[in-house]
């Protein structure tokens, strides 16, 4: 992903690695092969396997729990994810890329005054930020009770447990996770070439469209990534915001791990997450590459 | 209102209202942002324990909050797991980034592509792939698992801002130590990780942070005795409002605020 750091390759007074300093690395490598490699290589394996009838899990290798994935109740459900998680995103992109490009075109001393205000909410805890809009958005809260007193309504609307709630909640819990990384390609963006496009007689949508996307996609890309994957997954929101009406395979995961105590097929829905994952990342590097060529 | 725009910006107009636009636009973000939590503080303050209607100011709640014995216990399990990990993490970040720097590894790349897997892994692949981890290696659920669990997670952002610290870092430093006599362990020592400081501290302050605010990861490695905070507040929240929580709310985004500012103060120490 570009917005990630480069392997540090630069450094041109490294050198070649001698046996001590394999040594040294190993806690490392053994670390990220212990907790990273090996739960997902296992995940795998539990995704071919099934349960005998105590509900133990058996090695033999099965397409079941796969089959079970794409009929049509978790289809619903996935597609559902999905469909909200793009929402999400989409509504994102539209209210964070002219913020993070506003706050990457103001002079410096301004532009950090309001890049720590995004920070803030940033680290603060999305559970207690979702709380906050329990507060607002319950049919006894701030919302309702504003609405109320102004007359507007006659009687409290049904705000809470509703997937208007659930998408407010994962809007907010993940828009400043979509203004950073656009904000961090719009300041490496010379302004020199908007003016140029202007200059050239581009209109502002040309210029939008031609200069300015292509230039700040990998921005975009890493956002997208941020908002789009983890939205997907996200049962606490979910549960929050939704209450117990809106299923998404974040809940379905949890349920199948603690409730049916079906591993297996927990481990089948975590690897068609993954791939989802892993295409939505390919996806973004393609649309990357040919806005660049 | 574009018209009058128009007449007191003569050229170029069209930038000059996009601009206004953006900024009306960022305006907005940045309410929407602030609006719920600046509520939740208000409220926090509030003796109706409803919470609609502004009574009138009290510290009740904060009152309660430190005499709730749930939360006190699981606050105190967040701040065990919190501080193993984030110790982990360091040690593990650290020196990763150092070697990864000052050594060329064969399949450098193929490492640093692995160390950010957990940075971007969603986080419930991670929680059930760690749990029949668990399972598999029949490890008991309990802090071991939830600090090994978080450390995983934890340690590529240590990693990666020391490795950034270590890009502008002069490489003639430690060579100047070696040259005077000092073995690689106290040039390391010496030398390099006084320089290092500013983002070690950075890194692990971020490492406590992401600790102390994980839900999902969490959710599938505790235990009962090793609940953590976040859990506690879910589970609450999920039963609806309480005034107790926007009491901890408000501690929770007061703190959020000093450790940005925090980090930002050493960022600009590191720059100078």
């Amino acid at each position: 992903m570009q917005a990630l750091p480069a392997a540090d390759a630069e450094n041109p007074h490294a050198r070649r690695a001698t046996p001590m300093g394999w040594w040294l690395l190993a806690p490392m490598l053994i670390w990220l092969a212990l907790f990273v490699v090996a739960p997902l290589l296992i995940l795998v394996v539990y995704s071919f396997c099934s349960r005998d009838d105590l509900g133990r899990v058996v090695f033999d290798f099965t397409w079941t729990n796969y089959a079970r994935v794409f009929d049509d109740t978790y289809l619903k459900i996935l597609a559902r994810s999905v469909g909200y998680a793009a929402l999400t995103t989409l509504i994102c992109v539209a209210a964070g890329f002219p913020a993070g490009w506003f706050i990457a075109r103001r002079p410096p001393a301004v532009r950090n005054r309001l890049l720590l205000l995004v920070m803030i909410p940033f680290w603060t805890s999305f559970l207690i930020r979702t709380y906050a809009w329990i507060a607002i958005l319950k049919s006894e809260g701030l919302l309702n009770a504003t609405l109320l007193s102004a007359r507007v309504i006659p009687q409290p609307l049904e705000l809470l447990y509703t997937p208007v709630a659930v998408v407010i909640g994962l809007v907010y819990a993940y828009l400043p996770f979509m203004i950073l990384p656009v904000y961090g390609s719009a300041e490496k963006l010379d302004n020199a070439l908007v003016e140029a496009a202007h200059d050239l007689g581009a209109g502002p949508l040309r210029a939008f469209s031609e200069v300015i996307i292509p230039l700040t996609w990998p921005g975009i890309a890493a956002g997208v990534l941020l908002v789009f994957v983890p939205a997907i997954g996200m049962f606490a929101i979910t549960d929050l915001m939704g209450g117990a009406k809106v299923a998404m395979i974040g809940n379905v995961i949890q349920n199948q791990v603690f409730k049916a105590r079906n591993l297996p097929f927990a481990a089948a829905l975590g690897v068609v997450f993954t791939l989802l994952f892993v295409a939505s990342y390919l996806a973004l590097q393609w649309r990357g590459r040919r806005a660049r060529a | 209102m574009s018209d009058l725009a128009a007449k007191r910006f003569p050229r170029p107009t069209g930038l000059r209202l996009l601009d206004w636009g953006l900024g009306a636009w960022t305006a907005l973000v940045f309410l929407f942002l602030y609006g719920p939590i600046a509520v939740l503080i208000g409220y926090s303050f509030n003796t109706s324990k409803l919470n609609v209607v502004w009574e009138a100011f009290t510290f009740r709640w904060y009152g309660e909050l430190m005499r709730n014995e749930p939360i006190l216990r699981t606050l105190g399990n967040s701040l065990v797991i919190a501080a193993a990990a984030t110790v982990l993490a360091v040690v593990i970040g650290t020196t990763g980034a150092w070697l990864l720097h000052r050594f060329r590894y064969r399949g450098a790349r193929a490492i640093q592509t692995l160390i950010c897997v957990p940075m971007i892994m969603p986080e419930i692949v991670m929680g059930v792939s760690l749990l029949i981890l668990f399972r598999v290696a029949s490890l008991e659920l309990g802090f071991a698992s939830v600090i090994l669990a978080h450390t995983t997670f934890c340690f590529p952002f240590v990693l990666v801002a020391v490795q950034a610290r270590l890009q502008g870092l002069d490489p003639a430093l430690e060579e100047a130590a070696l040259d005077l006599g000092a073995t690689p362990l106290r040039a390391f020592w010496l030398v390099i990780v006084p320089c290092l400081r500013p983002a070690v501290i950075s890194g692990a302050l971020m490492a406590f942070t992401l600790s102390m605010d994980e839900l999902i990861i969490s959710f599938f490695t505790v235990s009962p005795a090793s609940r953590t905070l976040p859990l506690q507040v879910f589970g609450m929240a999920k039963v609806g409002l309480n005034p107790m929580l926007n009491a901890l709310s408000a501690i929770f985004v007061v703190t959020t605020v000093a450790f940005v500012l925090f980090t930002e103060h050493l960022k600009r120490l590191a720059a100078r």
